[in-house]
């Protein structure tokens, strides 16, 4: 799981161009959009296509979005609940 | 610089009509133009509705009278232009000063698919500035070419307002001196691209889109295109039947909030409106009807529909988004809904709100659910909001 | 003189090189595009994340406006719906256009298909200034300063604007210029803020387009 988190911040960053953060700069549970990371709409979409390209996870209804993508560790829970053979 | 600006012709073609009487017709009997995509080729085809053109490309080179098919944009523009110029009724166009002010966003886009697969296999397929001629500027050139028009020749590409702004654009021409009849508007074709791109987004909706209705679940995408002919009081004069209205007020505005998003309350929408209103001199319960924006998105039927509470609250105009036939033909769109709040006017009715079951739970105004016999509509209100914050609003006046 | 509309300020970039009020400002002649406009970021030490989201349209446009108004305009001066941005280029948003396509191969970019349109650029520097007022983005072969200025000339004339933003903003592959005029009009006898006597602000007229529009793209 904590590795999942630490590959998952890489990740965000390459996928949402967050150049000047660095992976220690994200917390585990601080909340991505608006009032933490600043994270908007269209990088709710590139999440989406973060889980499907590295995860082969297909969010279909962009209703979850807010839910599965409230932190690093709520992706990283929803990416383990879809996808137990990662650890 | 306040001297009226007629409204001497409309053409439109788009799902529900080849012809803008044909439209109206459908307008009338609430058929709506959505339904499985039958020429345009996509993965998609059995999930997203779209509303097509319902002639292919092979027909619409016959009937324009080409000797060979070319970019459906481009043709979807001469039809309606054609038609807009015909229907003014304009005895000698050479006698005027004339311009052709179009908008478009996908330009030769179904041209450069075809480009793109060639070229990204292998770059020595062409040259990537060739294809600057499939682009949005190249579309308006060859539909002036086929109206004989060369005194002014614009493009405008401002995404999904682009043709609401190319009309009062127009009308600065015409009431500085500088043009005396303009056909402006804008056209759009459905691609892959777009239908793929707005795909990505997420704001497509699997079934017919709901506009204004709580449980919208985004858009559609249509396609086609809507041409009106402005022209100047002196020119009015001249024609045979005399114009039924005129374009009495317009504003465009920046929301500042977003690339795609609408900010939550509506600042451009509302800026546009108000904007408008002032610049016809107007107060808010003088307009009788408001062609919404509409597209059926979450976002932007929330915000657009914010906007009109603060602007017109608490007495309503009837309102509906003529969308929920047509689908968003994206730059056309402005133009399209042109051409029908000028239809408005001239059959004193109002449209419906096609498929609005469940009123929007935000909002105190309910869109109009079935078409309206002798409205008396005087003034109309149209709204065109697009990407890059970019919205405008129209107001066409009766005469 | 009250009512008579001046080119306050002016920027460019294009050919590594980047002008402010037609002096040269910054160059780097050995990076590429995506490069040079990267470095050029970095050396006006701006702070704006978004920017790295951009594509290199709006990144391009973007930079050019921050030169643009850095040190010459005061945006509290107006309201935000009288501030507007009219631009044009020749190949819209077909870089960006092209970048969506191929990522449609693998996994299609919501984030790249945001801008596959031009006027997006507009949109960006909207944002970040609170621009409210009328803006546009026209398609012409080349830069017309003809047109440019009577269209700005309009706007401003009609109060539909009190200040705006105009000019070219092209981009395709390593090709890329942009050259950008801030356009205001002087309010009054008592009018004695800094741009209006500044060095180096000039008449809004066509010959002053073209002659900038010249020297800054190098």
């Amino acid at each position: 799981m904590d590795k999942l988190i630490q590959d998952l911040k890489v990740q965000i960053i390459a996928q949402l161009n967050l150049q000047d953060l660095k992976p220690e700069d994200i917390g585990d549970d601080q909340p991505l959009f608006v009032e933490g990371l600043g994270l908007d709409s269209i990088d709710a979409l590139e999440l989406i296509v973060l889980l499907q390209k590295q995860y082969k996870i297909k969010l279909s209804n962009a209703e979850d979005g807010p839910k599965v993508f409230r932190s690093v560790r709520t992706m990283a829970e929803y990416i383990m609940e879809h996808q137990p053979q990662i650890s | 610089m306040n001297a009226p600006v007629f409204i001497a012709g409309v053409g439109a073609i788009s799902a529900i009509g080849n012809n803008s009487a044909e439209c109206l017709v459908a307008l009338e009997n609430e058929q709506p133009g959505m339904g499985e995509m039958v020429y345009l080729e996509s993965l998609h085809s059995k999930t997203l509705p779209v509303a097509e053109v319902k002639l292919d490309n092979e027909t619409l080179a016959q009937r324009l009278g080409l000797s060979a098919v070319i970019s459906r944009t481009a043709m979807l523009s001469m039809m309606a232009a054609k038609e807009a110029l015909e229907n003014a009724g304009i005895p000698d166009l050479t006698a005027f000063r004339t311009g052709f002010i179009s908008a478009n966003t996908v330009g030769g886009m179904d041209r450069t698919e075809q480009f793109f697969a060639g070229f990204l296999a292998d770059n020595k397929n062409g040259r990537l500035r060739d294809i600057v001629h499939h682009e949005c500027g190249y579309i308006t050139e060859l539909v002036a070419d086929s109206l004989g028009i060369r005194n002014y020749v614009s493009t405008i590409s401002t995404a999904c307002s682009s043709s609401a702004n190319s009309i009062f654009y127009a009308a600065r021409l015409i009431r500085n001196n500088i043009l005396d009849v303009v056909i402006a508007g804008g056209t759009d074709a459905l691609t892959k691209f777009t239908l793929n791109g707005f795909n990505t987004l997420m704001i497509l909706d699997q079934e017919f889109c709901r506009p204004f209705d709580e449980n919208r679940k985004g858009l559609n995408l249509g396609e086609g295109a809507g041409y009106v002919v402005l022209v100047s009081e002196s020119v009015a004069a001249m024609l045979k039947s005399a114009p039924a209205c005129k374009l009495s007020g317009y504003c465009n505005a920046n929301d500042a909030y977003h690339q795609t998003a609408s900010s939550p309350d509506g600042t451009g929408s509302f800026l546009a409106m108000k904007g408008a209103l002032e610049r016809s001199r107007l107060a808010a319960d003088d307009i009788d009807y408001i062609n919404l924006h509409g597209t059926g998105t979450q976002n932007n039927d929330i915000a657009e529909g914010t906007a009109i509470r603060r602007l017109f609250g608490p007495q309503y105009p009837k309102m509906s988004s003529t969308k929920s036939f047509t689908g968003h033909t994206l730059g056309a769109s402005g133009g399209l809904e042109a051409v029908f709040s000028a239809l408005a006017i001239r059959e004193q009715i109002i449209y419906p709100n096609l498929r609005l079951q469940t009123p929007m739970k935000e909002l105190p105004f309910i869109p109009e659910k079935g078409l309206i016999k002798n409205s008396g509509v005087k003034h109309v209100l149209s709204n065109s909001f697009g990407f890059g914050g970019n919205c405008s609003s129209l107001i066409f006046s009766k005469i | 003189m009250p009512g008579e509309i001046y080119i306050t300020a002016s920027s460019g970039i294009s050919q590594h090189r980047v002008f402010k009020n037609q002096l040269p400002a910054y160059d780097n002649p050995d990076a590429d595009m995506p490069g040079f406009l990267m470095a050029a970021y970095h050396h006006f030490g701006i702070k704006y994340p978004k920017f790295y989201k951009m594509d290199h349209l709006c990144k391009l446009g973007w930079l050019a406006s921050e030169v643009l108004l850095k040190d010459s305009f005061d945006e509290l001066r107006y309201q935000p719906e009288e501030m507007g941005i009219i631009l044009a280029n020749a190949s819209s948003s077909l870089d960006a256009d092209l970048k969506y396509f191929e990522s449609t191969k693998e996994f299609a970019s919501p984030a790249l298909f945001v801008y596959t349109l031009p006027n997006i650029v507009i949109g960006e520097i909207c944002i970040k200034h609170k621009f409210k007022g009328e803006n546009a983005f026209f398609i012409f072969e080349a830069f017309d300063a003809d047109f440019m200025e009577k269209y700005v000339r309009n706007l401003i004339n009609s109060n539909i604007l009190q200040a705006c933003i105009c000019g070219w903003v092209e981009l395709i592959g390593e090709e890329y210029r942009a050259v950008l005029f801030l356009v205001e009009k002087a309010r009054g006898p008592g009018d004695h803020e800094p741009e209006f006597t500044q060095q180096g602000i000039m008449l809004f007229t066509q010959e002053n387009l073209n002659k900038i529009y010249h020297l800054e793209n190098g």
